[in-house]
């Protein structure tokens, strides 16, 4: 087969994969962890710990605070300091738990030996039960509890498990690394999910700027044996790792607005999280460490690192590991150049979905003063969702929401290849970012309205 | 963090490296080999029609946004250079350079400053220039005498335009074959057509040009694959209908200002339309239109005309074609 890529829209920077040969470092263990109970999508957690108590490595300290949420673990072993609200990275008060880190003593129903489990248990039930006791979720940047995914709706088939191994944003290497690091893991880990899928297909979707990766996983794949699983290569293209991008590559079908994967037999995962999945069903592990870069341009090459580290270890401990901030940084980021977040606050503690730690210069990350659009149509070009941020851009600024919603701002995946592509500087993602709330909220007020009108019909 | 300061700012975090400028000098760059082969077959006059036309937009734009509009000049941007530098390949070297002035004066003016400048203007500053010119001063406008050049051309020919003198010939009854012998003319002629303004002068040129802009991903090439194909679709079906009065294919695309109209005029920016199929109906009604006023209009061309007819239509061809969007009908 030959590489594919998504059909519309879409851009080439540099991959900047400068961490590519640093191979996954153990991080070493704080002093203090700071556990967020809101680390994935949907209802924040419920703590189940009080201060004063003394948890292990993997023991649980919070449960899901509805459907769509996920159990918490304790990463390190030590005695609860405090369950208060903390910052994040972006400074916003989330409520954490605080533990005071005490040597390192694991859950005894834990596995922890590297010996490969490839015998797939038989109960379904049983596989997803563990999955959510487990605490995953996506580790693709979404952070979606990965139990819920992995249970369509009735009525629903899934067709086609779509692993995302295209780690397209650049300078991120973590996917890259467990792909040549633990093959065999992410593949058992896709072949229990293609389980409780129904005995679905799987394609493993991988960039081709990682042959080292395509070649690592098609080895584990020809040796254990899973039937229908195969590795695609894709054409380097961003952002191919946005779910309907993928799907669009490797199945060469669309979601409809407002729809989901499974609505087209997709259900994609990234192979982060099916390392997740194997750690969790075979070894009982639950989510309680994760695979980040600490990467940045113009910086040496001994400050750039893959390190395993325990959930909940502030992102500035993790820099002093690292070798502390480089001297060039004018932008710290959490996830990469794309689409990860500006750090403002450097004490914040790393989540589940935590995938980098992004030094960028001044030079590098400088956006051009703003001047006038001259129409080149680059931003509609870029669009992979095929909309038309020049005109989002316009609407918005008029104030024209029925506009926006008929030109689908609530498309937009905010991957930012439009505000990337402007030679005019114009704020495109920034504008239609709020666009997208006006026009989902619009969107949401109506069909609750009908809701009720119905219901007031049926009385 | 310490006491030093970091940017916090919404994603994305990168940014292209391209910019109005970078894309602007591009279209310079690209202009260069014309522009060079009609410096060399027109000499210093046609050198200093460029060098005043380029000055005078510059100047102009920098004066107006400063004085008049009171905002930033854009003159950086470059837009001006390449508004001038187009005027003046539109412009025959023998022109008087009070005229040239005149010209930028409409382009930056009355076409691109009073819309609000770059990104607003409804119709092409260059082509509005040229055709405010070819109205008002139509003797100096269609002077085509050669100035003295640095290189000697082919089938060097002076006076009346071939093209307008072939247009007086059919009028007056006579047809293309009898036209070229009486006047011994090859279709080779016409290929230099020494009538035409400076900057069409060498297709190749042009060509290579448009080549570096496709290359560089500066323009896409519907607009003018869609402006030569219906030239070509409209001269083959006229010409199967008499040869002897229309004209064939080869000699309307080659002719006048069809390539440098179409490359580099119809297929700027702020004055087509934006999708891929707006561009092809945008690019077919130059060529059609461009097309009748050969075969039956007052001027021997009209490719200026064209593009400033169908600069009229881009905003309802922009509010009619949209791209394609993902997983919707």
């Amino acid at each position: 087969m030959g590489k594919v890529t998504f059909s519309m829209g879409g851009i080439h920077p540099h991959d900047s994969k400068f961490a590519r040969e640093c191979a996954i470092e153990e991080l070493p263990l704080p002093p203090v962890v700071y556990v967020s109970m809101a680390q994935h999508l949907g209802a924040p957690a419920k703590p189940l710990v009080a201060v004063g108590d003394r948890v292990k490595v993997g023991q649980v300290i919070a449960e899901p605070g509805g459907f769509i949420s996920a159990f918490v673990h304790s990463p390190v072993s030590g005695t609860v300091k405090g369950i208060a609200p903390r910052k994040d990275l972006a400074g916003n008060p989330v409520m954490h738990v605080e533990i005071a880190v005490e040597g390192d003593e694991w859950d005894p129903a834990i596995d922890r030996s590297r010996d490969l489990v490839t015998a797939i248990p038989d109960d379904k039930a049983a596989i997803l039960d563990r999955i959510k006791a487990c605490g995953v979720v996506g580790l693709g940047g979404a952070t979606f509890p990965t139990h819920v995914k992995l249970s369509p709706p009735p009525g629903k088939v899934a067709e086609c498990l779509i692993l995302n191994g295209t780690e397209c944003e650049p300078f991120l290497t973590s996917d890259y690394r467990i792909m040549i690091e633990r093959p065999k893991e992410i593949v058992v880990g896709a072949a229990i999910m293609q389980k409780v899928l129904g005995g679905c297909r799987c394609v493993i979707g991988i960039e081709e700027n990682k042959p080292e990766a395509v070649a690592a996983m098609r080895a584990a794949v020809t040796e254990l044996g899973y039937a229908d699983i195969r590795v695609q290569v894709l054409r380097k293209r961003y952002p191919q790792g946005g779910e309907k991008q993928l799907i669009d590559a490797v199945l060469h079908r669309q979601v409809g607005s407002g729809g989901l994967p499974i609505d087209v037999g997709a259900v994609v995962q990234n192979v982060g999280t099916a390392l997740a999945v194997y750690e969790a069903v075979q070894k009982n592990i639950p989510l309680i460490s994760n695979v980040l870069t600490v990467t940045g341009d113009k910086i040496p090459a001994n400050l750039q690192h893959n390190y395993l580290y325990r959930i909940g270890v502030p992102l500035s401990f993790v820099a002093e590991q690292a070798g502390g901030v480089p001297d060039t940084a004018a932008k710290i980021i959490s996830g990469g150049p794309m689409m990860g977040k500006a750090v403002s606050n450097f004490d914040a503690a790393t989540v589940k979905g935590s995938s980098a730690i992004l030094y960028l210069s001044e030079a590098a990350t400088r956006r051009r003063p703003e001047t006038a659009c001259i129409r080149c149509g680059r931003c509609a070009d870029a669009c992979p969702m095929g909309l038309e941020p020049f005109l989002l851009n316009r609407l918005y600024k008029a104030a024209d929401l029925e506009g926006l919603e008929k030109n689908a701002a609530q498309d937009c995946i905010e991957c930012g290849c439009c505000l990337y592509s402007c030679p005019a500087g114009i704020p495109l993602l920034d504008h239609i970012r709020q666009a997208k709330g006006q026009v989902m909220g619009v969107i949401k007020a109506r069909a609750a309205a009908a809701k009720a009108a119905a219901e007031a019909k049926k009385q | 963090m310490g006491n030093k300061k970091y940017i916090v700012s919404p994603s994305p975090h990168i940014h292209a490296d391209v910019s109005t400028t970078s894309v602007m000098r591009d279209v310079i760059i690209a202009l260069a080999p014309a522009t060079l082969v009609s410096i060399l077959a027109y000499g210093w006059a046609e050198l200093v029609v460029i060098l005043v036309s380029i000055a005078s937009c510059v100047l102009l734009e920098w004066a107006v946004t400063r004085w008049l509009m009171k905002r930033p000049s854009t003159v950086g941007d470059l837009s001006a250079v390449v508004t001038g530098l187009l005027l003046a390949l539109n412009l025959p070297s023998a022109i008087p350079l009070w005229i040239v002035f005149i010209g930028a004066v409409v382009a930056i003016c009355v076409a691109k400053l009073p819309f609000g400048g770059i990104g607003q203007n409804v119709f092409n500053p260059a082509i509005t220039g040229r055709v405010f010119l070819l109205v008002s001063f139509p003797a100096q406008m269609t002077n085509w005498n050669p100035t003295p050049g640095f290189i000697p051309l082919p089938d060097a020919i002076s006076g009346a335009t071939p093209l307008s003198a072939l247009k007086e010939a059919i009028k007056s009854g006579s047809t293309i074959p009898q036209f070229m012998q009486a006047n011994g003319y090859e279709m080779s002629s016409f290929l230099w057509d020494l009538g035409a303004s400076a900057g069409e002068l060498s297709a190749s040129a042009l060509v290579i040009g448009f080549v570096y802009l496709l290359i560089r991903r500066v323009v896409k090439p519907w607009i003018p694959l869609s402006i030569l194909g219906m030239m070509t679709l409209v001269s083959l079906i006229f010409q199967g209908i008499n040869p002897d009065i229309y004209t064939g294919p080869v000699f309307n695309l080659l002719t006048g200002g069809t390539l440098l109209g179409a490359l580099f005029m119809a297929t700027d920016y702020v004055t087509s339309p934006m999708s891929l199929w707006g561009g092809v109906v945008f690019g077919a009604g130059i060529g059609l239109i461009d097309m009748m006023i050969r075969y039956f209009g007052a001027y021997p061309e009209g490719m200026s005309f064209a593009i400033l007819l169908m600069n009229c239509t881009v905003p309802l061809l922009n509010m009619w074609f949209h791209q394609k969007k993902y997983g919707r009908a």
